[in-house]
């Protein structure tokens, strides 16, 4: 069946002539338009735009042209800008919004001839682990629709694992590529701070946010993150470094890689998720690496310096919404501040006012410095603790998810709750990491995640292990009861 | 340490956010448990340690050539906007 191919197999065939890209994202389109409904990955779906950019492809692969993206089908996260396409950010504030521009990520993926499907559903503002806050609702996990898919890229990890599409593009500020990632049993790849592009990509923590893809195999996301990477002079933290050849070293023998155990990660690990570790650090030795305990003591501040660095930056980033050049504006304001007030009010979600309000306050006069600059100085011994770590080894290991997949409803009422969900991807981002989730086996037969986080500008080996781990084991190919046809 | 009514109150106006009388207690007990909960921060020895604003070192602000580089698309941009009149933003009344 043409959605259960990994993008290579994809490439291939369509090289051959054997099926045409227009064929393909009609298939696509199909199981969307079954299966969707069930799991509420979309916001927008761009079914007329798919097929003349199909055609496009067609057109350029009938020429002779060849690309391993060339008239394959993709997903967009609704933060990423799309020119003329409705983008929400999964928020009543955008609700109206029409992007007046392609974010760079959509520009070099359309420009390598992907073909968008849709927008995916998301956690409003990037703001969630569950993909619950979203205007649009919540999305269903497809493995047990009771179930959350994680978040906040939930829309693109369902539709990812349900095999609506074959690649999804994703954002991860605090996990939010990689946790979704292991809860519904996909790949997910968090590059490294500036790899990716952040123009035309919606803003929640300028210092922490990064574009990633969601596949079903790391060879996938390797050909995605090809494309994807690169400097760009209309980010000013786009790092003007050279982008490798990921695909070509994805298949190198690990053996002397040295992998970090990470005593703080498995301190404390539920033992049906430590048992899955165990399984995949046998493999991992099994592939000729040697395994070794590292510490990062400071690590256990990661999710409270998160929670104050991360709100602060998101109360800066969304004072643009103010009702007055784009998005919600509410009816018969009396004045300006009324018009801001409840614009932004109205406009924005319960989850993205505690976050602007927490930022608000840890940047206030009085309490700068006891948050803010306190949160600045353990996010370095955070970093400092990974950069020593990485002396001693080239990748750290661990699980992605302290459980599987909880209900829907389940932590909605206690936000310090849902925020530990990120408790082992959060330092990643704060140190500007590169991580991979790769699946690694079931907990209640629910799909649970490992996750390799390498230095700075490490994606070519952390592609590498995850490869030579997915070429040992098979768990990457299970797809949910009822959508593998 | 728990905020109180009005410290929420001093917060969503700074932060220009409208909060009804219904939500007021739901977002009191909420951000003080995050504020109790990003606390934990304040029992860290940081002495001597430099903040860091930036996850990646030797970063610098690229700047660019001064010269016009972009084109007016000023009416393309304000397709979004609410209210528009001869190219400018409307809003209620400002100065009085």
């Amino acid at each position: 069946m043409l959605h259960n191919l990994f993008i290579g197999e994809l490439a291939d065939r369509l090289g051959k002539r054997e099926i045409s890209s227009v064929e393909l994202t009609r298939h696509f389109l199909g199981r969307i338009e079954r299966l969707n409904p069930a799991l509420n990955a979309f916001i927008t779906l761009t079914a007329d735009q798919a097929l003349s950019s199909a055609a496009a492809a067609d057109a350029r692969l009938g020429s002779g042209e060849r690309g391993p993206l060339l008239g394959i089908p993709l997903i967009h996260k609704d933060i990423f800008c799309t020119d003329g396409v409705k983008t929400t950010c999964g928020s009543r504030m955008l609700d109206n919004f029409i992007a007046p521009y392609d974010a760079t990520v959509v520009a070099r993926l359309k420009g390598a001839g992907t073909v968008m499907l849709g927008k995916s559903n998301m956690d409003e503002f990037a703001m969630g682990s569950s993909n619950e806050t979203s205007y649009y609702g919540p999305v269903k996990n497809p493995w047990d629709t009771a179930k959350v898919p994680g978040g906040s890229s939930g829309g693109s990890a369902a539709a990812t694992a349900a095999r609506l599409t074959p690649l999804a593009t994703g954002t991860d500020t605090g996990g939010s590529i990689r946790q979704p990632a292991a809860l519904t049993g996909v790949t997910g790849l968090k590059p490294t701070y500036g790899r990716v592009s952040r123009y035309g990509m919606i803003a929640f923590a300028s210092s922490l946010d990064q574009a990633g893809v969601f596949a079903r195999s790391a060879g996938d996301a390797a050909a995605a993150l090809q494309v994807m990477a690169g400097f760009d002079p209309r980010d000013s933290t786009s790092v003007d470094v050279p982008v490798p050849d990921y695909s070509q070293t994805l298949g190198r023998p690990l053996k002397g890689m040295k992998i970090g155990l990470l005593r703080e990660f498995f301190e404390g690990l539920e033992p049906r998720n430590a048992a899955l570790l165990e399984d995949a650090l046998n493999i991992y030795t099994g592939l000729g690496c040697e395994t070794r305990e590292v510490s990062l003591p400071h690590l256990p501040l990661s999710v409270p310096t998160y929670y104050v660095v991360a709100p602060a930056e998101c109360s800066s980033n969304l004072s643009r919404f103010d009702g007055v050049r784009y998005g919600y504006r509410c009816e018969n304001p009396k004045d300006l501040m009324d018009l801001y007030k409840r614009s932004r009010g109205e406009g924005f979600g319960a989850e993205v006012k505690r976050r602007i309000m927490t930022g608000t306050y840890v940047l206030s006069a009085g309490y700068f410095d006891a948050y803010y600059l306190k949160a600045q100085k353990a996010r370095r011994l955070i970093t400092d603790d990974f950069r020593a770590a990485f002396e001693q080894v080239d990748l750290v290991i661990g699980p992605t998810t302290p459980t599987p997949a909880f209900d829907i409803g389940a932590k909605m009422n206690d936000p310090v709750l849902m925020y530990l969900n990120d408790i082992y991807t959060i330092g990643a981002n704060l140190a500007g990491l590169p991580g991979v989730s790769v699946p690694c086996g079931f907990v209640d037969r629910l799909p649970m995640g490992l996750q390799l986080i390498g230095p700075h500008f490490a994606e070519a080996k952390l592609l590498n292990a995850a490869h030579q781990y997915q070429q040992a084991t098979d768990w990457h190919t299970h797809a949910p009861p009822g959508y593998e046809s | 340490m728990s905020l109180t009514r009005q410290d929420v109150e001093k917060i969503a106006h700074l932060a220009r956010l409208s909060i009804t009388a219904q939500e007021m207690p739901v977002y009191v007990s909420s951000l003080s448990s995050i504020v109790d909960f990003v606390d934990e921060l304040s029992r860290t020895d940081t002495e001597g340690v430099l903040p860091m604003a930036h996850p990646l070192d030797g970063q610098h602000q690229r700047l660019r050539a001064d010269v016009v580089s972009e084109s007016d698309t000023r009416e393309k941009y304000q397709l979004n906007a609410p209210a528009v009149t001869a190219g400018l933003y409307v809003v209620p009344r400002v100065i009085e």
